[in-house]
């Protein structure tokens, strides 16, 4: 399947009201990819996501999903109500019936296989992102959609969910679309980058986009500087994997 | 030995609860107990219609709770106005619209109150049918959309993006809603249907590790509500729809007094 069509958005225009969520945004994906969203908040990332998952009907553009291609969503927030007693099992199973043995297999797969028979209410944030990305998996998606998957998580835990996704997407070889706040945090994982402020202001290769002139626009000196931070602890990361990585995308940014 | 409007009684009540019960859980879980008062109020206005319209009250009370339903779901489509005030809105004006409906009525002469909090003591078998009848056609459509329902109410886009016809489940669940509401009003009137929705349910969630379990147990709280309750209107001579709605209130304070691990 790598290589091969799964989303195509051309032209996709969306507005409430008076205001303009999205403004002509194209967008492809294909098999095999990981395609990341950038932008700040209320740029109309999470907007986008649910206009390209056919949630939403754009104003204006198209939208073409290979036909029965399968779906798995991660979507931003979950909150289930206190009085609904609930385990991660049958959380799981809810939109896929399955034995026990696929969803312990979907669950250790995201690392998260002790939580199995835990009421759902119990598991932290992260375990929680875990528990949501093995719902998805469970559906052998050829097309996984991750709503800010590391929202809730700290910073070490975020590496690990981000090295996690791409181990899936090598494992499975499903085209992955990820919604993310932060460029410098998925800048490893990803294959290309979309930056969105209601259009499409930069895309392309993560290094490119990180030196582009209308990222660095919307994203601020502050956002730079943000940047050059967590590049520290990427650096370190990645020391401790023997890598060397972006180290001169850093003294760009410090510049 | 009890007579029969007492045994009638008890089945009516009986009937109800167990419908009451896993329909209960999910106003519960999707936090629609305003909901079910507007469904209920409207229901009043159904009498008016019915006694207007010539023809049987519960169809009348029926045929208003259904259109009340849609109405409800096509108006919160629309999202012009916050949920709750429209709820505020429709739940009060349905109500005053049944009362005025009724007083305007001069020719008949009905018994408010019975309306209002129930007449259970009076449960004739014609209403028998028409509890059992609606009550189990409503557990058996409930069973039907049951999963769907349920991942609907956990996250509904999540369930639109693996196939779950959304909107369809929710307008049918309103649909059953005021289903139980015309069924359980002659039990326990307009303005007490919400409490047999909402308390035993409530009181399940304290022993219940799935949602299955706290239908079931939803439905065992309402029956013992209704027991209790009946049998302390007999003794006491107190109202039976009340009655059975304290009886249900204690059983929910009760709950916390056992200790459990259920959380």
């Amino acid at each position: 399947m790598s290589g091969e069509p799964l989303l195509r958005l051309h032209g996709v225009s969306l507005t409430r009201g008076r205001r303009t969520l999205l403004d002509g945004v194209d967008l492809d994906l294909a098999g095999g990819e990981i395609v990341t969203l950038i932008g700040p908040n209320g740029a109309g990332k999470s907007t986008l996501v649910k206009v390209a998952l056919g949630l939403l009907a754009p104003d204006r553009g198209t939208v073409w999903r290979r036909p029965g291609v399968r779906i798995g969503y991660v979507p931003q927030r979950l909150v289930v109500a206190e009085t609904l007693p609930l385990s991660v099992e049958r959380f799981v199973t809810l939109g896929t019936p399955a034995p026990r043995a696929a969803v312990r297999a979907a669950l250790a797969e995201t690392g998260a296989a002790h939580v199995l028979r835990n009421p759902l209410h119990s598991v932290s944030g992260g375990e929680l992102q875990r528990v949501m990305l093995a719902r998805a998996l469970l559906r052998r998606p050829a097309l996984l959609v991750l709503d800010e998957p590391v929202q809730a998580v700290d910073v070490a835990g975020q590496y690990a969910l981000y090295e996690l996704i791409g181990a899936i997407r090598d494992r499975r070889g499903c085209g992955i679309l990820l919604v993310s706040h932060d460029l410098h945090l998925v800048m490893a994982a990803t294959d290309r980058v979309v930056c969105l402020n209601h259009h499409v202001c930069c895309a392309g290769h993560p290094d490119d986009v990180s030196r582009d002139p209308a990222y660095r626009a919307l994203f601020g000196l502050e956002g730079v500087r943000h940047l050059a931070v967590y590049h520290h602890h990427h650096d370190h990361r990645h020391d401790l994997h023997g890598e060397v990585l972006h180290e001169d995308a850093e003294h760009d940014h410090a510049r | 030995m009890l007579d029969d409007f007492i045994w009638r009684a008890l089945l009516g009540g009986l009937g109800v609860a167990l419908a009451a019960g896993p329909l209960g859980a999910f106003v519960v879980w999707r936090r629609m107990a305003y909901f079910g008062d507007t469904l209920a109020h409207s229901g009043l206005l159904g009498v008016a219609v019915g006694v207007l319209a010539g023809v049987d009250e519960g169809l009348g009370v029926l045929a208003v709770c259904l259109a009340t339903a849609l109405l409800l779901v096509l108006l919160e489509r629309s999202r012009r106005l916050a949920t709750d005030t429209l709820l505020g809105i429709l739940a009060h004006s349905a109500l005053s619209l049944g009362l005025v409906g009724l007083a305007l009525l001069e020719t008949v002469r009905v018994d408010l109150s019975s309306y209002l909090f129930g007449d259970i003591l009076a449960v004739g078998m014609r209403d028998l049918a028409w509890i059992w009848g609606g009550g189990l056609a409503a557990l058996a459509l409930l069973a039907a959309i049951w999963r769907p329902l349920l991942a609907a109410t956990v996250h509904e886009e999540l369930a639109r993006v693996e196939g779950v016809p959304v909107f369809a489940v929710r307008l049918a669940f309103m649909l059953l809603i005021a289903l139980v509401v015309a069924v359980a009003m002659k039990v326990v009137g307009v303005l007490l249907i919400t409490s047999l929705l909402i308390i035993p349910a409530a009181t399940a969630r304290h022993f219940a590790r799935s949602p299955e379990r706290m239908a079931v147990l939803g439905s065992g709280f309402g029956a013992l509500a209704v027991g209790g309750g009946l049998a302390a209107s007999l003794h006491l001579d107190t109202p039976a729809g009340p009655s059975i709605v304290v009886c249900a209130a204690l059983l929910f304070a009760l709950a916390f007094a056992v200790p459990t691990r259920a959380r």
